[in-house]
């Protein structure tokens, strides 16, 4: 219970600067879920722009860094999400404010199963990335599928 | 009388010419040279044209997506079309074809019994694929295991539904040269416009189409409405896109964008397929794209 109140407060404290540059969609009652939502993805991709930068051989691999970004990733997957999506706030009731479709409310199953795959694809990342660069690289094709499985079938796939 | 007589002997002319000119195109065992089949890289020309990304089931992942029971739905303006079981099943998929047979369906679109197939089926692309290639393939995909799913019909309508007509459509917009056209690209260039335009199929999805459903390649890459119906395909030209090679091959390879956004949508099989390609191939296609001219 503590622990799970420690990644929840973790996570407030990282969304929150974040959440603010989100561009407001003040048309929307669900203004600050959308807003929750979004800050918590750019955390997200912060975190694994850290871990790909070294991947892709763009900066130097850096073991402390990685491990604090993989340790941050794994302390996301750990946050309870669930309030940032009530019934209701998907594109097709509220437009271009967001991306998320109706499917993660028409397949509550499907879409924990991804977030679940995420999950332990986060916890793998945080075992691998201190570990050294090639570690890290193993670790960056699970992340990126989980990612990419449930963006298949729950994201818009708009450009 | 005798206008009558000329204008119905004109009309016999024209209907013959017409089943002449739309009649299927075969590709016959007897017109192959020699070739000693290499399944490895045929499994390299599986990965490359996506085959599974289609013929796969819903759903699968892994060695799953090596059994091609078929069954995803396409939708399209002209009615919704399911992949067919092209395993190795005799009664339901392929596994009764001849090489000619498999050769001709994929580059000419016609079946074994000398049916038309609908251009959902890429083979107006894959008829840029090379005939050594797809040798390959085909004793690559003799290795694939026998799956007893029957192919389900497609759900089109008149006049779409008279298959002869494809004929026509064939005649009028099969066109297996080059888009990207020049005698000084790089090896690597050509490397990159093999992968895209023939085997990979990228214009398929990120070209629009005309009334007719053919591609416009006029606007070749420009980006294009989605076939499902929602959103859009983007544009892939260097000034729709603005990413540099890198960030095209490594998003190829790793499924992030520059800002390390995942890729989402179809862009998720094709890139279950582009990750297991050599790193060249990836830098091939990275290098074709941003030689594209600019989207209009």
């Amino acid at each position: 219970m503590r622990l799970i109140s420690r990644t929840m407060l973790l996570a407030a404290a990282l969304t929150l600067p974040l959440a603010a540059t989100v561009q407001g969609q003040s048309d929307t009652p669900y203004e600050r879920h959308l807003n929750a939502r979004q800050g918590y993805m750019d955390v997200l991709a912060f975190n694994i722009g850290t871990l790909g930068g070294m991947a892709r051989g763009n900066i130097d691999y850096d073991a402390e860094a990685a491990q604090t970004a993989a340790d941050n990733l794994a302390a996301m997957s750990g946050v309870n999400t669930r309030p940032f999506w009530p019934e209701g706030s998907d594109n097709a009731a509220l437009g271009d404010a967001t991306r998320a479709l109706p499917a993660i409310w028409e397949d509550p199953e499907g879409f924990g199963e991804a977030w679940m795959a995420y999950r332990t694809a986060a916890s793998d990342m945080a075992e691998a990335a201190g570990g050294g660069l090639d570690a890290l690289r193993g670790a960056m094709g699970p992340l990126g599928s989980s990612c990419g499985s449930c963006h298949e079938d729950f994201r818009q796939s708009d450009d | 009388m005798r206008f009558l007589r000329i204008v119905l002997a004109l009309a016999v002319i024209g209907v013959g010419a017409g089943l002449w000119l739309t009649a299927p195109q075969v590709i016959e065992a007897a017109d192959l040279p020699d070739h000693d089949p290499d399944p490895a890289h045929g499994e390299q020309v599986f990965i490359a044209a996506g085959c599974a990304s289609c013929h796969a089931a819903e759903e699968a992942e892994g060695e799953a997506r090596l059994i091609l029971s078929g069954g995803r739905a396409f939708a399209s303006d002209f009615g919704t079309f399911y992949a067919p079981n092209v395993s190795m099943n005799s009664e339901h998929g392929i596994g009764d074809w001849s090489e000619a047979e498999f050769l001709t369906a994929i580059r000419h679109g016609v079946s074994p019994g000398g049916q038309h197939y609908y251009p959902a089926f890429p083979y107006t692309t894959y008829a840029r694929a090379g005939i050594a290639d797809l040798r390959d393939l085909w004793a690559y995909m003799q290795t694939l295991p026998a799956d007893a799913t029957p192919s389900r019909a497609h759900d089109v309508g008149f006049p779409f539904s008279i298959r002869r007509a494809l004929g026509g459509w064939k005649l009028l917009f099969s066109d297996d040269d080059w888009v990207m056209q020049g005698a000084d690209l790089s090896p690597q260039v050509m490397r990159g416009r093999y992968l895209v335009e023939a085997l990979g199929h990228c214009g398929e999805c990120h070209t629009p189409r005309n009334a007719l459903g053919a591609l416009d390649h006029g606007n070749w890459l420009s980006g294009a409405p989605n076939p499902s119906g929602d959103g859009r395909i983007p544009g892939i030209t260097p000034d729709a896109l603005g990413w540099s090679a890198d960030d095209i091959a490594n998003y190829l390879n790793d499924g992030f964008t520059p800002e390390f956004d995942s890729a989402g949508g179809s862009m998720v099989e094709v890139i279950a397929n582009t990750s297991q390609l050599p790193a060249e191939d990836r830098t091939a296609i990275a290098a074709y794209l941003r030689a594209l001219p600019a989207s209009e």
